[in-house]
Parts: C-alpha cells; structure tokens; sequence
C-alpha cells in the first residue's frame, strides 16, 4: 500500500469531478428533480393516509439514488481509462494492485458522501428536522452505503471493457436497483417475486437505515427493517464487494 | 548480464498462438528493436516484460527481477511509451506529470525537480499548464516520452511510438529519442513495423507469426543480402543490355515499368564507370542500397504489411522468393 500514490489517484478524481460541468450540473439537478417535481406531483394523492408528507418520505431514497448514481458513475472512470489506454499508466506503475483499489474506492465513496450529504440541507424546506445527531449519524451512513456501492461498481467496472457496456449496466442494473429499493415506495407491498429482489438489493438496506435516522418511526412511510440489520448487510456486502474487485484487477 | 533477458517465450490467447517460443537478450544501454507486421507478436511480448500480461510459458527478466515473481521490481525499473496516447486528456501536462511521479513514490521535492527538468528536456515548458486535450499528436507523444523518463528507469519501452503519427512529426520524434539517448543513456527497447524506423537500432529482431526469425545489427542483416541495385533508364534499352553484359560482364534485368536493373556489389563505384563505358545516352540512374524492407521480403517472403507508401519506389525489385 503506497499512501502518495492513493492520494494521487484520489486527487485525480476529484479535479475531474469539479472539471466536468455537465456531471456537475446533473449532480445538483437530478435529486430536485425527483423531490421537487416527481415528489411534488404524487405528495397530493399520498399524504392523507400516513404520517408525514410523501415528499418527506422521499428524501432517504433520493439520498439513496444519489449515492447509487454518483457511486457507479465513479467507477466508470476505470471503463473510461481503459478505452483511453490511462489504466495501463497505473497498472505499470509499481504500486499494488489494492492500492489502486483503494483509491478509486477512497475518491468514490467521498465524493459520493460529499452529493448525498448535501441533500440533508434540503430536508428543513419540506419540514423534517436534521439535528446535529442526526447529522453525524448520517455522514457513517452515507460513508458505508457509499463505499459497499462503489466497491460493487468497480467490480462491474473492471469487467466492463467497453463504454457502451455501460449502457446497459445502467438500465439493467442501476434503474432497477433504485426502483426496487424502497426509495419510491415500501417494499412491503410489492409483488413477492419483485420483493425477493428487494431483499437482494444493497440500497435497500441503506435506504431503510436513512430512514431510521430521517423520518418518524411508525405510519405506512417508515423503515421495515430493523436498523442493526441494514447496517450489517450493507457491511458484509461492501466487504465482499472489496474483495472481489481486488481480485478483478489481477492480471490475465 | 543482459539487462532483458527472455527465454521461450510462449503466449497463447484463446487457442491463437500469438507468441511461439521467443528468447532474446538486450544488453545495458543498448537500443534494441523489435520489427514485424501488425499481429507478430510485438505488444504481446513487451506487455509480458511489462508485467501486463502472464506468458503461457516460459521466463522473462527484466533488471534481474523475474516479470511473473518480481513484478514490482520490474515495474520500477520501466519506463513506457504505449501505442495509443495514454495521457489523461482532463489534465494538465503538469498534472500529468505530477500524477506519475507520486504514483512511483517521489517525495513532492523530488517530482518538482524533475518535472521541471524533464520539460525542458522535451521544450514543452511554455505549455505546462494547458489541458492535454489541446495538445497536437506530436506534443502528446513527446509529453509521453518525458513521462515515461520522469522515474529514471534502466529500461524505456517504446511500443509503436510514432503510431499514428505524420512524417514529419514521426522523424521529430525519432531525432528526440536519439539526442534523450545520448543524454540519459538509457536501454531503449522499441518495436515498429517501420522498417526506416528501425534502422536506429543497435540490433533488430524480426518477429513474425510470433517467431524471431533473425536477431542482427541492421547493418549485418543488409548485408546478408548480396548487394546495391542501380536502376537505369536509357535512350536504346536493347543496346544498353548487351553493353552491360559484353563490356561489364553484369546481367541486366529488364524492367516492366521499362529500363534496367543491375545487381552490383558497391553501386557508387560502378556507376561512373557506365557512364565513362556505355555509348547510349542514360537519361536517369538510381542507386538503392538494400534496405530493411528487403530484409524482411527475403526473409518472409512477403512484404511488410501495412507499410505506408512513403518509401522509395523500386524497393521490390530485389526480388521475391
């Protein structure tokens, strides 16, 4: 592990983050979308019959789609410097294949937590408190749910060889696992074949812990697991998901 | 002891076998090229000394440390130049650079010291805070090579480094990896399917079908073919051919683009004596001493591959097995 060369990798990513205005732009723009114009539309038909407004609901899961979008589109940067040939430059430089790791996962899961975090200051405006406890509890959260889902989305990466094999990460993967985690709606409901995929499905462990920590407990709009449990699964799977990538990296 | 040593080489992708049993050495400061069409089997064995890739079989050492047991080692003493640019395009060259230097462990005085030496070294010192994107093919390459240098590495691989490239930019390129050279006296292994290209080095290997089928200086390859060519066009062909033949004692070869072609071993000597010797009129005279291209087609039996077509006509006359 050579700590100059992680915070090289680390450094790069974040001035391409701030560099790239249209990803910047979207960054900031998708999660009001969703809250503001998705959220606004569907909190009249929602809010009689539960605690709370639909779009105070909704604020978990977009942190949730936030962390999951920014997370997987970090990774892609390992697809994007393969086809610019930029991975061989770190592949032949003599550092370890994990610190490499390492400092994708390290970029990833900050600026991942850096997008989701910003949300909370949105939560005062649809009338959810976010104390300084909260808050704290928040940023561990968004620190491991990022990190298991940066890790899961450089283990794809390291698979992908193409770009256009990111499209279909995108539909196939990405949009189903927002879809199917809660963040919409609760998972209770669903169909029992779609729920066995919720119960798969990463971000719905991390979006019920957000909703431990943001929303009221009880109502039909409340978290369904126990909170012991989310933190668990979303640990084990971000492990896994590390030593898997790890390996994906090794030479052929 | 040779600072490239490889023994039997073999690397097989999916049932093809792209390198077939390859073993060569590369002597410290020596510049050495690998020379071979497109598929030989180039990439493949600098990717395996590069620790990119596993041989199937076989041993590669490079600095004494073994590519499959030692890669960190290797990887410290490389420094390389891809195929295709592999710069980052977001960055600036400074960030580039910079990047490379803490990826190899240089402490922040260090990397200072010797990306500012390096620009200069390349003169791309006016441009080092400009994006990489808005740099022409020629800046980027030279931006490599500087890249490539920035650890000091024993060996510098340059795989295709004027891929891509136009003429003028490609002989820039060579002309500044020549003069680094002589500076920093580095071990240069290249590969190229230029065969101008090549002539640079100190010993050529020809690969094909991934098999070395001659490992020589390039002098000593040309000269296991017999000799210069000289090319005549005259007022009367007929007359000239039995001239050549009575007073010279050559045996001309009749061109079908029309005039003559005599095989001889020193070109520059005989060709005043013909014009003192023949009575018709010799309207043009072309000497072409045998080349690399010649080289190959004797010993393949084909032509280079994928040649681009900026090489001196004629080159085929020196005849297909």
């Amino acid at each position: 592990m050579s700590y100059r060369a992680a915070y090289v990798i680390v450094l790069r990513e974040f001035k391409r983050f701030f560099r790239q205005r249209g990803r910047l732009v979207t960054t900031i723009a998708r999660p009001l979308i969703w809250l503001f114009i998705v959220g606004a539309g569907l909190t009249k038909i929602i809010d009689a019959r539960s605690h709370g407004s639909y779009m105070q609901f909704m604020l978990p899961g977009v942190v949730g789609m936030t962390i999951l979008f920014s997370s997987i589109f970090s990774t892609i940067s390992v697809v994007w410097d393969r086809e610019f040939g930029f991975l061989r430059e770190m592949l032949v430089a003599p550092v370890s294949r994990v610190t490499i790791v390492i400092g994708k996962l390290f970029a990833g899961t900050s600026l991942s937590v850096l997008q989701g975090m910003a949300l909370l200051f949105i939560a005062p405006f649809i009338g959810l408190g976010v104390g300084v406890k909260e808050a704290f509890i928040m940023f561990f959260l968004t620190a491991l749910v990022s990190f298991s889902l940066t890790a899961f989305g450089l283990f794809i990466a390291a698979h992908l060889t193409s770009l256009e094999g990111f499209n279909v990460i995108m539909n196939f993967i990405v949009l189903p696992m927002f879809f199917l985690s809660g963040a919409l709606y609760p998972v209770g409901n669903l169909p029992a074949f779609l729920r066995w995929v919720t119960f798969i499905n990463p971000l719905t462990y991390g979006v019920d812990a957000f909703k431990h920590v943001l929303l009221p407990s009880g109502g039909a709009l409340a978290a369904e697991f126990p909170f012991v449990l989310d933190v668990i699964y979303v640990g084990v799977f971000a492990a896994a998901m590390t030593l898997f990538s790890a390996r994906a990296f090794e030479r052929r | 002891m040779p600072i490239i040593e490889v023994k039997d080489l073999v690397k097989n992708y999916n049932g093809i076998e792209a390198v077939r049993g390859v073993s060569f050495c590369v002597e410290e400061g020596e510049t050495f090229g690998f020379l071979g069409p497109n598929g030989a089997g180039k990439t493949t064995t600098i990717s395996i000394l590069c620790t990119l890739l596993s041989p199937t079989s076989g041993r590669a050492f490079v600095n004494g440390c073994d590519c499959m047991k030692e890669p960190h080692g290797v990887r410290s003493s490389i420094g390389l130049v891809f195929q295709e640019v592999t710069l980052d395009n977001e960055l600036t060259a400074y960030e580039n650079l910079k990047f490379h230097c803490y990826l190899y462990g240089m402490t922040r005085h260090m990397a200072e010291e010797r990306i500012d030496e390096m620009f200069e070294v390349v003169g791309l010192g006016d441009r080092r805070n400009d994006f990489v994107r808005t740099f022409s093919g020629g800046m980027k390459r030279r931006l490599e090579v500087a890249r490539g240098l920035l650890h000091r590495p024993k060996v510098l691989f340059l795989d295709e480094p004027t891929l891509g490239l136009d003429p003028q930019t490609r002989s820039h390129v060579w002309q500044f990896i020549g003069e680094l050279k002589k500076k920093e006296g580095n071990t240069v292994f290249m590969t190229t399917h230029y065969m101008d290209e090549a002539e640079v080095c100190d010993r050529i290997a020809i690969i094909d079908n991934g098999r070395i089928i001659a490992c020589e200086s390039p002098e000593g390859l040309k000269s296991s073919l017999k000799g210069d060519t000289v090319y005549l066009r005259t007022s009367d062909d007929g007359l000239a051919e039995k001239e050549l033949l009575g007073k010279f004692g050559f045996r001309p070869m009749r061109l079908e683009s029309g005039g003559l072609a005599i095989v001889v071993e020193n070109g520059e000597k005989v060709i005043p004596r013909l014009f003192d010797g023949l009575t018709v009129t010799v309207r043009a005279v072309n000497l072409k001493r045998p080349s690399l291209d010649d080289v190959f087609l004797r010993m393949t039996g084909k032509e280079m591959r994928d040649s681009n077509g900026d090489r001196p006509a004629g080159s085929q006359a020196g005849g297909r097995k």
